[in-house]
């Protein structure tokens, strides 16, 4: 399957290890990956400070992109892979929305082509086949990220990634469905509420899997969505209490050497 | 609005920092909401087809205010029928000077009041004490606030952010020397004396209205405390104060959105009394008052309906979306600065409270989680609400704001300006510009580890034929 990789601003920036990590899993799963010139950003920043302009702006630039790689003459992706679940929210739910409100009815048309045939990384991982994968025994606490869990509705796919690695021992987490305080700009506009809301996700990641017995607290902080995990664990180690954090992709890569995900390749 | 108590010259920012920094009030916000949250999940596991009755109720909502002028004429004029006496109130000044009117008219000295988040949203209280009238409010939470001199900090639960020792220190201002015992039993059965004697006083009776039903002119009223029953069947004259979109055309719909209200706020299948008003008491009955009004509110609510916002006039006052945004979970009510807090105040605030500044940025007061939609028995899309009015104050916004998204879609718009400027950050060259660019970006480090860009950005690593 050929697809096409919208790396998104903050992997490429901040995180480009989870763009390898996706890569590797992706081709472990039997896809052919480019990675289409000319993408930038999703416009999301914007879009949700309500400066509608500046986020058609950047977004027209990465539809372009994605358009393109979906209908290469020569070589056409199938779908277009995202390993955010809150960038892929944009393009399938925002993008043709931010579209017409600009009054740019073509690029919304074009939007609605491109959401289509846009895949989180997970729900498009969890309906391929993988190689084997473990890693050693750990606890690990699945973050529901929002936009992933209440814009597309994906909910068991990421899990039933998890639980397909040997060693993965997922527990049960209470506030597993809670925003940790991100949001985006909201987490510089009102930075006390971020934080403690950061502190309230992470103060019952302790007391996650409690009911299950012995072993309780998670080891592995783990989501889909690199921003969540950028906040809380910058916040972890702001307090002196770091926490270990790896996005999805990350776990499956190490996973399929037999790696454990918190120690770095 | 009244403006008379509220969003006085303090920021969102101010607001909300000062509240999270009360480790008393975020533990009693997080006891009650995990309280609201569990029932709630229980009474709508409990129905066959949660989602199902949810989407009726959203359509209900929608018909019901594309037909709004028509359906309360009809409200009107059949409680008119029935012998009430209706008043259409434009804003906050009309629906007081006129209660004030009756007050007077009627030589009422004390007046007892059931919960009414309308009458708190007119100041209603202030300008009945300014007409010479002593107000006691006979919700058990609504009096313990009033005695403490604040505002409701939750829409059907306006003491939830007091504990019970909060509550009983309230409460003791009405206890004179008797010493109070913080036991919530003890408390309520104190209240329960206490105010019986308020209502056998009592000259006026003022209530809110959850829905009037237009078909047979008849006004619904929902409590767990009976106080409402009380506050309309005791004193000879009745005030009901009703915002205008708080109608349903049939019993049939006022039946459906009863069942998710009740469902929705506490996880009751049913409110513990449901007191419906058609008008004064009729020959021969032996109860309620000889003359009931109703002041339909508007305070800027036509202007809602016309606008692209009109969806949030749906709200039925759950508040369930305030239960589960965790937000509101760290911050409560007061924080929001007005009569309604949590997503549904976010989007309302800045729409009746117009003329304050300072209501627009309430807006911000989201993460955009999500979760206020999924938790509406109605459905009302609170999320793209509140990015519809962040478009609206983007459009006022200073130029500094502006110019700055302006540059950022001026560099990110072009693939080369995009990877320049990633280049840079990866080289750790553009912090500071970049800390210009996006704005409030310095904030992050408040509380948080500064992220540190990779050396070389993951595109890089592509081109380089190294992934």
């Amino acid at each position: 399957m050929r697809v096409a990789l919208f790396v998104t601003c903050m992997v490429d920036v901040l995180e480009p290890d989870v763009g390898v990590a996706t890569v590797r899993v992706l081709r472990a799963a039997g896809c052919d990956v480019s990675c289409p010139d000319g993408q930038t950003c999703c416009g999301q920043p914007a879009w949700n400070a309500g400066a509608a302009d500046a986020a058609a702006t950047v977004a027209r630039t990465t539809l372009d992109a994605l358009h393109a790689a979906l209908h290469d003459p020569a070589d056409p992706a199938e779908v277009v892979v995202v390993p955010a679940g809150s960038c892929a929210t944009m393009i399938r739910v925002f993008w043709p929305e931010l579209f017409e409100l600009v009054g740019d009815h073509d690029a919304a048309e074009r939007a609605r082509l491109v959401g289509a045939r846009t895949r989180e990384l997970s729900e498009l991982l969890a309906e391929r086949s993988l190689p084997p994968l473990r890693m050693p025994a750990t606890r690990v606490a699945y973050h529901h990220s929002c936009h992933l869990l209440r814009e597309l509705r994906v909910h068991d796919q990421p899990e039933a990634l998890l639980d397909r690695v040997e060693g993965c021992e997922r527990v049960e987490w209470g506030a597993a469905e809670r925003c940790c305080g991100f949001g985006g700009l909201f987490s510089m506009k009102l930075p006390e509420v971020s934080v403690a809301m950061a502190d309230d996700k992470l103060a019952s990641l302790a007391e996650a899997g409690a009911g299950a017995g012995a072993g309780a607290g998670a080891e592995l902080l783990v989501s889909a969505d690199g921003s969540c995990l950028l906040h809380l664990r910058t916040r972890a180690e702001h307090e002196g209490r770091p926490v270990r954090t790896a996005h999805l992709a990350q776990v499956l890569a190490a996973a399929l050497d037999g790696r454990d995900p918190r120690v770095a390749p | 609005m009244s403006g008379e108590h509220l969003l006085p010259g303090t920021t969102l920012r101010d607001r909300t920092a000062a509240a999270t920094g009360d480790v008393r009030l975020r533990g009693s916000l997080a006891r009650a909401l995990r309280h609201f949250g569990h029932g709630r999940e229980r009474a709508l596991a409990d129905l066959d087809d949660p989602d199902g009755l949810r989407h009726a109720a959203r359509a209900v909502r929608a018909d019901i205010l594309a037909d709004l002028p028509a359906i309360l004429e009809r409200l009107a004029d059949r409680f008119e029928a029935n012998g009430g006496q209706v008043f259409w109130a434009a804003d906050a000044a009309e629906a007081n000077g006129h209660i004030a009117g009756i007050a007077r008219r009627i030589g009422a000295r004390r007046v007892v009041k059931s919960k009414s988040m309308a009458s708190e949203e007119t100041g209603l209280n202030e300008a009945l004490a300014r007409a010479g009238c002593s107000v006691v409010e006979t919700d058990l939470g609504e009096w313990i606030i009033q005695l403490a001199h604040e505002t409701p900090s939750h829409i059907i639960a306006p003491a939830v952010h007091r504990d019970r020792y909060q509550a009983a220190e309230a409460l003791q201002t009405a206890a004179g020397d008797r010493t109070l015992d913080p036991d919530p039993a003890k408390l309520a059965a104190f209240a329960r004396e206490t105010l019986r004697a308020e209502y056998l006083r009592a000259d006026l009776g003022v209530s809110g209205v959850n829905l009037g039903v237009a078909e047979t002119g008849s006004l619904v009223l929902v409590t767990n405390e009976g106080n409402a029953s009380l506050t309309m069947g005791v004193p000879r004259v009745h005030v009901a104060v009703m915002g205008m979109e708080r109608v349903t055309a049939t019993w049939e719909q006022c039946e459906l959105l009863l069942s998710l209200l009740a469902r929705s706020a506490t996880g009751q299948q049913l409110s513990a009394y449901t007191d419906i008003v058609s008008g004064p008491r009729r020959a021969g009955e032996a109860d309620g008052p000889d003359e009931v009004h109703l002041v339909i509110l508007d305070n800027g609510r036509s202007d809602v309906l016309a606008s692209e916002l009109h969806e949030i006039l749906a709200c039925i006052r759950c508040g369930a979306c305030l239960n589960v945004c965790p937000v509101y979970r760290q911050v409560g009510g007061h924080a929001y600065g007005w009569v309604y807090s949590g997503p549904v105040g976010a989007v309302l605030t800045p729409l009746l409270a117009s003329e304050h500044p300072e209501a627009a940025e309430l807006a911000n007061a989201s993460t955009l989680c999500g979760a206020c939609m999924d938790a509406c028995p109605v459905g009302i899309p609170l999320q793209d609400l509140l990015l519809s009015l962040r478009r609206r104050r983007a459009e006022r916004a200073g130029s500094a704001e502006r110019a700055a998204w302006r540059a950022w879609a001026e560099a990110w718009g072009r693939p080369a300006g995009y990877r320049t400027s990633t280049r840079a950050l990866a080289r750790g060259r553009a912090a500071a510009r970049w800390a210009h660019l996006l704005p409030g970006l310095s904030r992050w480090t408040e509380g948080r580890a500064a992220p540190v860009p990779a050396r070389r950005t993951f595109r890089e690593r592509w081109d380089a034929g190294e992934v």
